[in-house]
């Protein structure tokens, strides 16, 4: 009976420690990216942020392509992800056929099973190509000369670049998105459904003044989570970025973003300060990822708890 | 009046033909990829690919050391997170049900589960690859076993909540302690719940490339041993298909269709047995 009761209180610390584990994990990462890059903050301050220049002969640093580059390509992978995703969450829960639910609903999800690298390999021997050769240059010719616009669209066609990378990303955050949504679309009461339905409304109308505005939370935080993934994946991009350390206002000319620079760079760097502010960068996107995921996990946590609520 | 229903309908019916096509493209674009990964992937298949180490540029060789690597390196990662990840799962579902740390363990754990893979490979390099001084497969395998952890711990936690109550309370009744009733009996009833959990995290980081990159490294030669640089699947497609030689870019497609028919494989079988397990439940009285 004693050993039982020894047994027990190891079996409760070991699960206790595990638990702390987890907390630990977090606060690691953070003290030992803090750590790293320490030199690099010391050295260029906030400049960090707002300076271009990427030098390891004369060993300048600044952070501020990549930071451009991540931001940019995340935006078009949401531009593009969004409606798309949308557009299937509404589809497998309104109008598509019971039995082709289960088989579509799968092979989405497949599509999220799929390792990053394997797109990184098809965007770039793929699609690039495909850009390359048919999207960018008609770009090129009927946009580049609008007004505004037109700045993002000039320059040659070279088939890996920022525009490339966030396609690419586009297709790989739009599985998250689309398990989020129609979780939540699907959750929508049927009896409020029917109720609009009963002052006449059309399918469409139910889903774009009913379901969304009830499942909005959701649909933000679905969204957000997306956000997190692009902003953060590194191999898919760090094959069709291009890796070159500088902003162009052109979206068809390579760039850099900080997950394929920390990727390309960081076990080649020589010198203290090159691998500081790599760690740097790291730091920043830790950040930046921790910022939006957490959002997006209390958004949606908030409305799981609110949805028990609501049942009992 | 009837024009204007006439036109919302019409609206109506064009933007869920719009929401099919956005389904089709999305298929269509699956289909494409794993398309010409299957095309191209199976060219690169050949005795030679398995039997085989990396080959230096234009000549003949195969991806043995690699597959060997990663292996060896997805093994030790689950080794090391898998117990850890059930244990803080179990603290969860079961020590910590109660307790005000349970929410916040559980937050910063679904944060972590999304957290950037890059960024743990930077924490193992500080952790295990400065210390040591090089680039090891052990810390690799480390990188993997942190970005392992998080997924097994959240699985963990959801089968054991599915186990019912009534079970618990049936084995305190009959004098059990607490570590009795989970090992006992929780366990076995959550059991190919538990398997599902340790084969999605296999299928999570066995695809993991930026963790590996400057950790694990990579070794253009057959190697066996831990504390060395060794080869592995995701680095040597990463590094064969930015090269600008044919053959290792035929290696790389080739090692790439391994990777994905490996994790796809393991995801239907782990979908399989979840829904097996899910049969089970409703089924018990």
């Amino acid at each position: 009976m004693k050993r039982e009761a020894s047994t027990e209180t190891v079996f409760r610390w070991a699960t206790f420690c595990s638990a702390m584990l987890v907390l630990a994990l977090l606060a690691g990462v953070m003290i030992s990216l803090i750590y790293g890059a320490w030199p690099a903050l010391k050295a260029f301050g906030w400049d960090f942020l707002t300076t271009e220049v990427w030098n390891p002969v004369t060993e300048k640093f600044g952070g501020l392509a990549p930071i451009y580059g991540t931001i940019v390509t995340s935006l078009i992978a949401m531009l593009i992800a969004i409606p798309i995703a949308f557009g299937i969450a509404v589809f497998l829960t309104e109008t598509c056929p019971r039995w082709l639910r289960t088989p579509i609903g799968i092979a989405i999800e497949l599509l999220a099973a799929i390792p990053s690298i394997v797109f990184g390999i098809w965007g770039l021997f793929i699609l690039a190509p495909i850009l390359q050769q048919h999207v960018q240059p008609w770009l090129i010719e009927h946009i580049g000369p609008w007004p505004i616009i037109g700045a993002l669209f000039q320059g040659a066609p070279y088939g890996i670049g920022l525009l490339t990378a966030g396609i690419v990303l586009a297709i790989m955050v739009l599985p998250f998105i689309t398990a989020v949504m129609r979780e939540v679309f699907l959750v929508t009461p049927t009896s409020i459904k029917e109720a609009a339905y009963g002052v006449g409304a059309t399918q469409w109308e139910v889903v774009w003044d009913v379901v969304l505005p009830w499942s909005r939370a959701g649909v933000i935080g679905g969204i957000m989570l997306g956000l997190g993934r692009a902003l953060g994946e590194t191999m898919a991009v760090t094959f069709v970025v291009g890796n070159a350390h500088r902003i162009n206002t052109s979206l068809l000319a390579p760039g850099t973003t900080i997950a394929a620079s920390i990727a390309n760079e960081f076990a080649e760097a020589v010198g203290k300060l090159y691998t500081s502010s790599l760690m740097a960068l790291g730091l920043i996107l830790f950040v930046l990822t921790f910022v939006v995921i957490a959002g997006a996990r209390l958004l949606l946590m908030r409305l799981e708890s609110g949805g028990n609520r609501r049942q009992a | 009046m009837i024009s204007v229903l006439r036109r919302r309908r019409l609206f109506s019916t064009a933007a869920l033909g719009i929401s099919m096509l956005a389904t089709a493209l999305g298929i269509a674009v699956l289909a494409a990829i794993l398309g010409t990964l299957i095309f191209e992937g199976f060219r690169g298949w050949s005795w030679a690919t398995f039997t085989q180490s990396t080959p230096a540029p234009q000549s003949e060789g195969g991806l043995l050391n690699a597959i060997f690597g990663s292996l060896v390196m997805t093994a030790i990662g689950i080794g090391l997170g898998a117990p850890i990840g059930m244990l803080a799962g179990t603290y969860l579902a079961e020590y910590g049900r109660h307790s005000k740390v349970t929410p916040v363990v559980r937050f910063i754990n679904d944060v972590l589960l999304s957290a950037p893979s890059i960024v743990v490979g930077l924490f193992v390099y500080t952790l295990v690859v400065a210390t040591m001084g090089h680039f090891s497969a052990i810390a690799g395998a480390i990188a993997l076993a942190i970005i392992a952890m998080p997924v097994i711990v959240r699985t963990t936690e959801d089968m054991l909540r599915l186990v019912p109550t009534s079970l618990r309370e049936g084995s305190a009744a009959l004098g059990a302690q607490p570590w009795r009733t989970v090992t006992s009996v929780i366990y076995p009833a959550a059991r190919s719940g538990l398997v599902t959990s340790v084969l999605l995290a296999v299928a999570r980081i066995s695809g993991e490339t930026a963790p590996l990159l400057f950790t694990a490294l990579n070794n253009q030669f057959w190697s066996s041993d831990l504390t060395k640089p060794m080869a592995n699947l995701p680095t040597v497609i990463y590094n064969f298909a930015m090269s600008p030689y044919e053959n290792w870019q035929v290696l790389a497609w080739a090692g790439a269709l391994m990777i994905t028919l490996f994790v796809l494989v393991l995801s239907i079988i782990a979908r399989s047995t979840a829904s097996l397990f899910g049969g089970g439940q409703s089924g018990a009285p």
